[in-house]
């Protein structure tokens, strides 16, 4: 969102409205049909101690890192998703996962940005360190793919299309992966297509890789990044043949992104609603831009 | 209340209707001219890191002639890696996860909850060298391994292309489908090898078995999976797989389809003691339809120490080693602890089993792709059981007992919309069979014109 476009004495339209409202919407409506028709493994109590976890770590991180202010809007994206992914018989592990995720923001940052997307940093890590906690990518079957895939999508058109180039590159490469493999492989075009029918793919293209304060500042970083990503899932599922081949990708292509913004930088993305009135009238450059326009974390803590 | 009976329906039982010349998988291909048709076949899979033991048996019951077995495989096997096992401890894995009854009898409801013990009954089991090779040479075919064990003879191919394969096994006597070559193209392109099995009519004359033992191959291989998309070529309809995997952590799911618990802990009408194999057909039909074919069905998810109801025995520490567990240690066993109780545990001690049973419905159309599973660290369990609730016939009087006769009713009818919801049969049929037991059920309410003409 342009800084110019929000200026002072103009009330936001509708579809500059912070994205976050509209992804805490559709993540919740998921969720909710999820645990209705789909069974997924997760019970209320399991979500409320997952969201609760979430919130309260973003509260206690904010206070201890000085925030002035709590803002829940992320926090409670990271605790949906994992709601939606994050699967224990533990529910203790789950409220690690949720802590792990949101802590993480606070304290692995390179040069003011947090490095990894929480969710998917605290299902690495747990995932990898207690061997307890895992995601079932085959929770969400094909039937209801595409009534997703057009909410995910309106998404992107209502409120951040200036940020779909991630996604749109990540999907377009991975598709691109998908049939070029069975095209290789002869196989018939009914298998690319279910392996695209899938609503772990949407979640983590639209929900997760999609995450602007973690993703490359430049236009050409963030589609480096987006394709690097997809080529990483590309081997870890059919070259190592291992499942949650997104997460894994993104966990270590996401230690790559202080490299990409060094080589590529770009201006630094700010969720809408943090932009202050007086903050208009950008600069091209991004060093100025960052001084201007520090992270919402930064900013609010001013 | 007490639990007296359980009755398990294994996977072979309830398909012990179904028609010969089964096939396994859809891996099987027919021989000579026998028509095509794959319908069921059972699949244990002991895992643990990237060393699997896949263990396959086939209801086939047609002329051994006609047997052959086509087997995508990651590697070449060597012979040690391939064995032919004993079809009993199969089966009895396969009573031991069967979906099961379980029948409760009603207590007086005038005198106070006495806590009796529980008894369970038995489930109810199921019971010229040189030529060929400088040919297949030609073809793009190495036959990369050459062994006769048990009664198979097996040859493990690797090929360079689908068509030298697809005339191989032609020339050799293989009946392939049309559309089987892109299929064998994708395996051979994925560096996957061919494992072939025919039957060798003098060896199994000589072991004198009457039915195909279960082939057992032991491989290394990141790649948990059962290639499934040979079979949807020559199947006549969809075929039956169950699969039944041996782990260390928990639960194994498929990360490509969804898998769903198969309905279970229901009360249903008591007549189904007598018809529990066409139940269990009929709900797996039923709800194979309702999520339109596209699933996999749990149905059994528990840690191989103990069960409880137990439709069997757990499996023993030798017979679990011999379905390829091989992370549990070999020591002598006594028989299962006696005694027809619940729950059991399993003798020789703890293992480190957990085991999961599928169901799958499957063809080209609805499962496009091979089978890809995860081990997932859930250690919940589950099993699918059917509850059978016996009602109290005493006929003494008091307040508690008026009570219970007017909540029988409702209970009765809500079991008989449990059944018809499960499986589709029709309600009136349902209400009808259960008059022997609970009298003329209300049914539905009549309707206020019904009164009017005796309607």
């Amino acid at each position: 969102m342009r800084g110019a476009e929000t200026g002072p004495g103009r009330s936001q339209p509708l579809t500059e409205q912070d994205p976050r409202l509209y992804q805490i919407a559709v993540l919740a409506a998921l969720l909710l049909y999820g645990m209705a028709w789909l069974d997924f493994d997760v019970g209320p109590e399991r979500t409320m101690a997952i969201l609760g976890t979430a919130l309260a770590t973003q509260y206690v991180c904010g206070r201890i890192w000085g925030l002035a202010a709590f803002d829940p809007r992320s926090a409670l994206i990271s605790g949906l998703s994992l709601c939606l992914l994050c699967r224990t018989n533990e529910p203790l592990l789950a409220v690690a996962t949720a802590t792990a995720a949101i802590a993480s923001k606070f304290a692995l940052r390179w040069r003011r940005k947090h490095v990894f997307n929480p969710t998917n940093f605290g299902l690495v890590v747990m995932m990898l360190v207690t061997g307890q906690v895992w995601v079932s990518p085959g929770q969400w079957g094909s039937a209801a793919t595409f009534g997703f895939l057009m909410a995910s999508a309106g998404c992107l058109v209502v409120t951040r299309a200036r940020r779909a180039d991630v996604t749109l590159v990540f999907l377009g490469t991975w598709a691109a992966l998908l049939f070029g493999r069975s095209m290789w492989l002869r196989e018939p075009v009914a298998v690319p297509i279910h392996r695209l029918e899938s609503g772990a793919l949407i979640l983590f293209a639209f929900f997760m890789i999609s995450d602007p304060k973690t993703t490359p500042d430049s236009r050409v970083g963030r589609m480096l990044f987006a394709g690097l990503v997809a080529a990483g899932a590309y081997v870890v599922q059919f070259v190592l043949f291992r499942t949650n081949g997104f997460l894994w990708s993104l966990a270590v292509a996401s230690l790559l992104v202080p490299v990409i913004d060094w080589l590529l930088p770009g201006r630094r993305y700010r969720w809408p609603s943090a932009v202050a009135p007086t903050e208009t009238g950008l600069g091209a450059h991004p060093d100025r831009e960052r001084a201007r326009f520090p992270s919402a974390l930064e900013r609010s803590s001013a | 209340m007490k639990r007296l009976l359980i009755l398990g329906t294994s996977a072979l039982a309830a398909l012990a209707c179904a028609p010969a010349v089964l096939a396994f998988c859809g891996f099987y291909v027919a021989k000579a001219d026998t028509k095509l048709f794959n319908q069921a076949s059972l699949v244990v899979l002991a895992r643990n890191a990237d060393k699997t033991v896949l263990t396959m048996v086939n209801d086939f019951r047609g002329d051994p002639k006609e047997f052959a077995l086509v087997v995508p495989v990651p590697t070449v096997l060597e012979k040690g890696q391939i064995h032919v096992g004993e079809r009993a401890v199969v089966e009895h894995l396969d009573a031991y996860t069967a979906p099961r009854l379980v029948e409760y009898f009603d207590e007086d409801p005038c005198r106070p909850r006495m806590l009796s013990p529980l008894r369970s009954a038995p489930g109810m089991m199921a019971g010229a060298k040189g030529d060929a090779e400088a040919r297949a040479k030609s073809l793009g075919v190495t036959i990369e391994a050459r062994y006769t064990i048990g009664e198979y003879d097996i040859l493990i191919l690797s090929a360079g292309e689908s068509a030298g394969l697809e005339t191989w096994l032609r020339e050799n006597g293989y009946r392939i489908p049309a559309g089987t070559s892109a299929i064998l193209g994708s395996y051979i392109k994925q560096n996957m090898k061919f494992f072939v099995a025919k039957v060798n009519l003098q060896e199994q004359s000589k072991l004198g078995f009457t039915y195909l033992r279960p082939i057992q191959m032991a491989y290394e291989s990141p790649k948990f999976m059962l290639p499934i998309r040979l079979g949807t070529v020559n199947a006549a309809g969809p075929q039956e797989l169950f699969v039944y995997a041996l782990t260390p952590r928990g639960r194994v799911e498929t990360t490509n389809y969804r898998t769903v618990r198969l309905p279970s802990d229901v009360e249903i009408p008591l007549f189904i003691r007598g018809e529990f194999p066409r139940f269990y057909r009929d709900m797996f039909a039923q709800q194979v339809k309702k999520e339109d074919m596209r699933v996999v069905f749990l149905e059994y998810a528990w840690d191989m120490n103990w069960c409880d109801p137990c439709a069997a025995d757990p499996l023993t520490p030798d017979e679990l080693l011999q379905l390829g567990v091989f992370w549990v240690d070999q020591r002598p066993t006594g028989p299962a602890i006696p005694g027809p109780r619940s729950p059991r545990f399993a003798p020789g001690g703890a293992v480190d089993v957990f085991v999961t049973r599928l169901h799958v419905r499957y063809d080209a159309a609805h499962f496009p792709e091979d089978l890809v599973f995860q081990e997932t660290a859930d250690r919940a369990i589950f099993q699918g059981r059917y509850i059978l609730r016996h009602p109290w016939k005493g006929t003494e009087v008091c307040e508690a007992a008026k009570r219970y006769r007017e909540e029988l009713y409702r209970r009765a009818d809500r079991e008989a919309q449990t059944l018809a919801a499960l499986t589709s049969w029709s309600i009136d049929e349902i209400r009808k069979k259960m008059r022997a037991d609970y009298g003329d059920l209300p049914g539905q309410p009549r309707k206020w014109w019904q009164r009017l003409w005796g309607g």
